[in-house]
């Protein structure tokens, strides 16, 4: 019944928090120890794709509105709170037109430890082109091609700090599922995935209860994280069953660490995990450096050199389709008063011909807009690749937000 | 006999003085600076910085920042900010030390992400404004060697003037000169010369108020760039030393928690 209604039911609680904290108070009173605030951004972006899409339905040009309204309350100097962040799109596609929850939590602090009750975003690792130990929350796949946006997740987390670290422990009722395009959208598979067509190994389907748990530490120049994961897993194994493809979501145990060496100019970075099924055992690593040339001929601009590599044992069966690829890319920040940056990169598959570029910039204008511009390109796709499925989707998208 | 003994100490410690090299006279001035600030425990304030441009055009930033203090190893700080909106919850949390690079921490509230970054860039601009972020970083003793040059008068008030050379080779300053407020070592001017020893930047200080009787903070900080004409003016408001915060209001989860 809920997985049936469940992209329904997050539209809903969307609408309901919505209403309930437009009862709440919204001026900052920090005299008796509360504050309140509320805020977000309104925004519109056009997506136009280069060419047809290999599909039927599927269009050119996508104009979308975007909306993220935001409020916090705190009371007793901020020990308590209450947090909400929400997220709607409305677009031509109708799976890309979505309302989520991406966080509303009660959190209590006393001293060392932190309690967090609700829905809520949590992110693990270290590396730039691959997320890989980020495991807590369900990736929101319509929003970002990257897996860089995602669903808000119920949990209960108890966070301790002690001197040997921070302790975290999660305990998470209910798995959401990934949220793919529709007929009408790009960036998506031959077939359209229907609730139908999804299934779980726990016979609690989404309610089946996951634990996970991380310590995470630093020590001089090192940052170190090291976290295991037992429950729902959020990455789909994809069967084909005679000509439909059907998606399973199974029950995993992963273990993932992630480290930081902190050199002067260099970051060097390393995350990896090794993760185990009924249907699959798999491990994946991200390792690579990050050198930064700051105040370039004192001029504020810095340019940042990111190399990585990215190897996952599942070969073609990655998800992700990086199972042996080089990420090259190079961020410059211009330091200026309207915080002009862009990043250019491309993901280079070792083995098979697949390219992929992209270019993202970002300027605001005044003090609350921000234009940003955003370009992806897949060039030669590997025909045995994962990403074969979307190698006529190249696009190039600009967005206007207004910050409040 | 008495006024002997008191005339020959006179003599004496004005031999000592006079015997004092400027090097060791402008440390002498540093560390009493440092030593008369001693003990305010933790800082908190609300930041305003207005930037305004070779045109004339200004715009307005808006940041709050929390200080603790520590001697054996330089203070924590944590600054978030809250305008421009874009950037509203970005915090930072950096660990100041006495020698070598500082431990630095950037939270992006839009991926919930805490990121250990590089505390070498000292010389590039803070926020786009007129402030290096070495001119807005802990000011150890250890990090500069020192020169006495002078006394002279400056805002109406004498003061100690003392140049003093970044240790750091990655500082984008040759020398600084610092004016001194002679009675309570409050800062009053400071000039920065750039790599090449050119006059680059002043930095006036203003509006002094003092907390818990010794702690004397300006409530304006105005940097004029001379080589571009630019200017950043930084506003402190609400600062509030009862705070008694601890080092655990300086970990990585207050940091995320700061973010608001």
């Amino acid at each position: 019944m809920i997985s049936k209604s469940s992209s329904n039911w997050w539209g809903s609680l969307f609408s309901i928090s919505l209403l309930l904290i437009l009862a709440l108070p919204t001026h900052a009173q920090e005299d008796d120890g509360t504050f309140s605030e509320f805020s977000g951004y309104v925004g519109f972006d056009h997506r136009q794709f280069f060419s047809d899409g290999l599909y039927p339905g599927q269009k050119n040009s996508y104009p979308s509105f975007v909306f993220q309204p935001e409020y916090l309350y705190e009371w007793n100097k901020g020990d308590d709170r209450i947090k909400f962040i929400g997220f709607g799109r409305l677009d031509r596609d109708k799976r890309r037109t979505h309302f989520d929850v991406r966080e509303l939590y009660y959190q209590k602090v006393k001293g060392n430890w932190e309690l967090s009750v609700g829905l809520k975003k949590v992110f693990w690792g270290v590396t730039e082109s691959a997320h890989l130990v980020d495991i807590i929350n369900q990736t929101d796949f319509v929003e970002s091609f990257d897996g860089e946006e995602k669903l808000g997740q119920p949990m209960v987390q108890f966070s301790y700090t002690t001197g040997i670290g921070t302790f975290d422990l999660f305990y998470l009722p209910y798995s959401r599922k990934r949220v793919f395009p529709g007929s009408k959208g790009r960036l998506r598979t031959s077939f359209i995935i229907d609730n139908g067509d999804v299934s779980f190994e726990s016979q609690a389907e989404e309610t089946r209860p996951t634990f996970a748990a991380r310590w995470s530490a630093f020590v001089g120049p090192f940052d170190i994280g090291v976290s295991q994961f037992h429950g729902t897993g959020r990455e789909p194994f994809f069967a084909n069953n005679g000509g439909n493809f059907q998606l399973l979501y199974g029950i995993i145990d992963q273990t993932g660490i992630d480290l930081q060496a902190t050199m002067g100019p260099v970051l060097w970075k390393v995350e990896s995990i090794v993760r185990k099924s009924n249907f699959q055992d798999m491990w994946a690593i991200a390792a690579g450096l990050e050198y930064t040339f700051s105040n370039i001929g004192n001029s504020g601009l810095d340019i940042g050199i990111v190399g990585e590599y990215l190897h996952d044992d599942r070969g073609n069966l990655a998800f992700s389709s990086l199972d042996n690829d080089v990420f090259a890319g190079a961020r410059f920040a211009f330091n200026d008063t309207q915080s002009t940056e862009f990043l250019i990169g491309g993901i280079f598959d070792l083995e098979k011909s697949t390219k992929l570029f992209s270019f993202e910039g970002s300027r605001r204008l005044g003090n609350s807009w921000k234009a940003e511009i955003e370009m992806r390109l897949f060039s030669d796709v590997a025909p045995t690749e994962f990403l074969n499925f979307v190698r006529k989707d190249s696009f190039l998208q600009f967005s206007l937000n207004k910050y409040f | 006999m008495k006024r002997t003994i008191l005339t020959l100490i006179g003599v004496a410690v004005a031999g000592m003085v006079l015997a004092q090299s400027p090097e060791q006279r402008g440390l002498e001035v540093a560390k009493a600076a440092d030593k008369y600030d001693e003990g305010f425990g933790s800082s908190a304030s609300k930041l305003t910085m207005v930037l305004t441009n070779k045109q004339g055009q200004e715009s307005t930033r808006f940041m709050s920042n929390q200080t603790l203090e520590l001697t054996e190893d330089g203070d924590k700080s944590l600054i978030v900010f809250n305008s421009p909106r874009d950037v509203k919850g970005t915090a930072t949390l950096t660990y100041t030390h006495k020698q070598g690079s500082d431990d630095q921490w950037l939270y992006l509230p839009a991926i919930s992400r805490v990121k250990r970054i590089s505390s070498n860039n000292k010389s590039g601009p803070f926020m786009g404004s007129e402030f290096a972020y070495e001119d807005l970083s802990s000011q150890e003793v250890e990090k500069y060697t020192y020169k006495f040059l002078k006394e002279e008068q400056i805002n109406g008030v004498s003061a100690l003037v003392v140049e003093r050379d970044p240790v750091d080779v990655k500082s984008g300053y040759t020398r600084q000169i610092v004016w001194y407020n002679k009675d309570n070592y409050r800062l009053e001017q400071i000039e920065f010369y750039d790599r090449k020893n050119a006059l680059l930047k002043t930095l006036a200080y203003s509006d002094y108020k003092v907390y818990k009787e010794k702690h004397w903070r300006a409530s304006q900080m105005e940097m004029t760039n001379h080589q571009t004409g630019k200017k950043t003016k930084l506003i402190f408001d609400e600062y509030n030393f009862g705070l008694n915060l601890k080092e655990e209001d300086f970990s990585q989860n207050s940091l995320k928690r700061a973010s608001r």
